[in-house]
């Protein structure tokens, strides 16, 4: 039965229907919502006026405002290029020297560019520059392939064993998987290159001889006869005691075992020519104990 | 459960049972060495588990009681545990992945338990499975309580249930085989959703037929949402989810869209996904618990009216505001952005009308805390309601987009608002469908109340945090017109609100394992009581002197 009943509480009357137990009351909806329906209703209409809104057949209304999303990005992207390109034209065309003596120039690259390193170098050499397994450190004085700006600006073009045409290409062989040496004459050698670096491999005298002309036979092609490296062929130092890949008994024999080809990307087409020196400057400054 | 069902029932559920386990047979043959060989064999599993369950009742006598004087409440109370086990499994896979975005390392360096398996389990399991499965189980009560009629069927309340768990179960150990469309919310492949649809479907009929049967001249609003829920998702679901499968035999598919249409048919799913499934079928169940546990009418059947109407058309057209300053056209992105703040008026409008009758009530507010759960979850869908309107203004988007403050806003509305009134609803109906008096322990729900609350409040002031300060670093040049940070840096200065939000986090689901426990303790351990008038009726017919005995 439709009772309708009022709400001692607030004086409405109920609609007169009853859901187990639950009533509901008549109330009119308040102003204020009305108003906001309102309100909203021709913003939203005085919206659709101004701005790209509603399809047509071919076409959509493209606002009184003639505004366009993709012409907005364009104009925008073209001025921030405008403002960069006062002093980046002049980075792309001074030498790394130049630009490190004119303290204008060297205000934008210090504002520029660690946030630069940060989203394209720190995946892999580490937010502080300070590498890890597997990728170099670049604050010591340790270059595979040197540290003068020349080699530090070519090396960030072409990229290490990257698809480029002049990309630096090195790979250290897998003497162990390719059956060039066994895993006893692995482990010596691995000896001998420890004791390379000044660490005390706790091998006899013997040993280290052995591991000596194993060396001389088979590793001193690439990283020379004192294992001192050779930067042309991108062959690292063995007697410096900094490591890629690690001087542990372990990892010595997993690299010697397996081989190692690191990987660089090339950043020619990926970075501007004034950014790669940006970068550079950057990465000196690092190792000559700079910021950071 | 199943001695309830009469002997033709359990016929027809046994050669349901016998199908699932052909078909999981023969995905099981047929997609061996791939995922789908092992979700045959899930559906297998769980085909044979209920096999067995059916095959306990095939002998026993026929059901006594007379059907027509009570309401079947067995795939409620089985919809609400289920719900609850959703509930900490869920949760806890969200503790885990906010943990390891705070702490990468504990992700124990396995496939299975990257980030990006283990953060789907966790979204689907607590959208699907606790929020899907509260919403079958409260809307299979609600419908019969506002219509005062039993459930038309008995055997298919049962396949909706499980066969929904089923698919929640495909879904997400899909996801830590890596099986997933890659469309958010809409992860799993194409078998699952072919499933979810058969199932969707019997559920919608149901859902009709039960509301054909009402005694009742009017349909109650909280059935309107329930409707409008379950029909929106179908349509959603279907669409969103066309594919051509690479091959038969295996999980693979390639959807029906591409490119900026792709991400639009996502995005208008995805977007009506929270309208349809996180917010109407809550609505339903905000407009029948709320009053019936204030004891005071709905403020106002207009408000009522207009707030669903608005609702209902105004959410399908905003999606599009997910794709701002895309390769999406800009008169699309003006529509989603206009109608997405039309929308706020008939939002607020809903949480309004749950407030406002709340007036006479508010002692009881103060006082219960079942009730406090679902006063404040219509403030926190109030509060995302707001967030979400303004966040979907262009220029507000362009801070806010692919920021936290997104993960914020949603887990304003998932925490506050859908797992409130949730939680808030599981304690005002376990009492009465188990029969007991109270439920086992009113300090636990007051501290599941704080802890809810609390973690809620610390999640999302963390993400707020995390998601302006990341939002402005992205967009902070220096001088020389260059960026001031790198990506790496936003994360060192996201660091501390990960680590916030775990926490959050973790006492949200403190609290809901508090609640599982005293859900179980109610049903094993409160004192029973029978509940005065709870059967139904023709509400202008005389009333049976006498329920019958179950």
């Amino acid at each position: 039965m439709s009772v309708k009943e009022r709400d001692p509480l607030t004086g409405h009357q109920t609609t007169g229907h009853e859901w187990n137990g639950i009533t509901e009351l008549n109330t009119r909806v308040p102003r204020a919502v009305w108003f906001f329906i309102i309100v909203t209703h021709i913003w939203a209409l005085v919206y659709w006026v101004l701005m790209p809104a509603w399809p047509l057949v071919n076409t959509y209304t493209r606002g009184l405002l003639g505004i366009d999303q993709q012409e907005q990005v364009e104009e925008r992207v073209a001025a921030a290029d405008a403002t960069r390109g006062i002093w980046a034209d002049q980075i792309a065309a001074l030498p790394l020297d130049k630009i490190r003596d004119d303290t204008l120039l060297m205000a934008h690259v210090e504002r520029t560019a660690p946030a630069l390193f940060g989203d394209n170098c720190a995946a892999c050499h580490g937010s502080r520059a300070k590498g890890g397994p597997g990728y170099p450190s670049l604050v010591d004085d340790a270059w595979l392939w040197g540290g003068d700006d020349e080699t530090i600006l070519e090396t960030l073009r072409v990229g290490i064993n990257s698809p480029h045409p002049d990309t630096r290409y090195a790979e250290m062989l897998a003497f162990g998987r390719d059956g060039m040496l066994d895993r006893d004459q692995i482990r010596v050698v691995a000896d001998y290159v420890q004791s390379l670096a000044g660490l005390d491999s706790g091998a006899s005298p013997e040993r280290l001889e052995e591991g000596a002309a194993l060396f001389a036979d088979n590793c001193s092609s690439c990283h020379g006869e004192d294992g001192a490296g050779m930067q042309d062929l991108g062959a690292p130092n063995l007697t410096d005691n900094y490591w890629i890949y690690g001087g542990s008994d372990e990892a010595l024999f997993e690299t010697i075992y397996g081989g190692r080809q690191g990987w660089m990307p090339a950043w020619e087409n990926r970075l501007t020519g004034a950014q790669r020196k940006l970068l550079a400057i950057y990465i000196t400054s690092l190792a000559d104990g700079g910021p950071q | 459960m199943m001695e309830r069902l009469t002997g033709a029932e359990r016929q027809i559920a046994l050669m349901i049972c016998v199908v699932m386990a052909t078909v999981g047979l023969v995905m099981a043959a047929a997609g061996r060495g791939d995922p789908m060989g092992s979700h045959g064999a899930i559906v297998l599993i769980a085909a044979g588990i209920t096999t067995f369950f059916v095959l306990r009742a095939i002998g026993e006598p026929e059901p006594a009681e007379d059907r027509t004087v009570n309401y079947y409440d067995d795939p409620t109370k089985a919809g609400l545990v289920i719900a609850l086990f959703w509930a900490v499994v869920g949760m806890g896979m969200g503790v885990w992945v906010a943990a390891q975005l705070a702490w990468p390392d504990l992700r124990f360096d396995a496939a299975w338990s990257s980030f990006g398996r283990i953060r789907p389990v966790h979204t689907s399991g607590v959208i699907f499975g606790f929020g899907g499965n509260a919403l079958i189980a409260t809307s299979y009560h609600v419908m019969q309580r506002t219509s005062r009629a039993r459930l038309a069927g008995h055997v298919s309340p049962w396949f909706v249930l499980l066969g929904f768990n089923l698919f929640c179960i495909v879904a997400a150990s899909g996801y830590l085989m890596g099986v997933t469309q890659s469309k958010e919310y809409a992860e799993p492949e194409w078998y699952a959703d072919i499933w979810l649809v058969i199932v969707w479907v019997v559920y919608f009929v149901l859902y009709i037929r039960t509301l054909a049967r009402r005694n009742e001249p009017h349909i109650y609003v909280a059935n309107w949402y329930y409707m409008a829920f379950i029909l929106v998702v179908a349509i959603l679901h279907i669409v969103n989810n066309l594919a051509v499968p690479a091959s038969l035999t295996g999980a693979k598919s390639y959807s029906a869209f591409a490119g900026v249409q792709d991400a639009m048919t996502q995005w208008w799913y995805g977007h009506n996904a929270v309208a349809f499934f996180l917010t109407a079928g809550f609505l339903g169940m905000l407009y029948y618990f709320l009053p019936k546990r204030a004891e005071r009418p709905i403020y106002s059947y207009r408000l009522s009216i207009l707030s669903f109407w608005g609702i209902v058309f105004f959410y399908i057209w905003a999606g599009s505001h997910h794709l701002h300053y895309t390769a999406l056209p800009q008169w699309v992105q003006t529509l989603g952005m206009t109608f997405s703040v039309m929308l706020l008026v008939p939002s607020w409008a809903s949480a309004g009308n749950a407030l406002m009758t709340l007036n006479g009530a508010w002692h009881k507010v103060r006082d219960d805390a079942t009730l406090r759960f679902m006063m404040v979850a219509a403030v926190f869908y109030g509060l995302s309601t707001f967030e979400g309107s303004f966040m979907a203004v262009r220029a507000v988007n362009s801070l806010s987009h692919y920021t936290d403050w997104t993960v914020g806003h949603v887990h304003a509305g998932a925490m506050g608002w859908v797992a409130l009134i949730t939680f808030g609803s599981i304690y005002s109906v376990v009492p009465l469908l188990w029969k007991r008096e109270t439920m086992y322990s009113w300090k636990l729900v007051e501290w599941h109340f704080w802890l809810a609350l609390a973690g809620t409040v610390i999640y999302v002031f963390a993400m707020w945090n995390s998601g302006i300060i990341q939002g402005l670093m992205w967009r902070t040049y220096t001088e020389s017109g260059t960026l001031a940070y790198s990506f790496t840096d936003t994360l060192v200065a996201m660091h501390p609100y990960y680590v916030a939000r775990a926490c959050g986090g973790a006492l949200f689901l403190t609290g809901a394992i508090l609640a599982a426990y005293n859900v179980y303790m109610t049903i094993r351990h409160a004192p029973e009581k029978r509940p005065e008038r709870d059967y139904p009726t023709s509400s202008e017919a005389t009333e049976p002197p006498v329920p019958a005995a179950e």
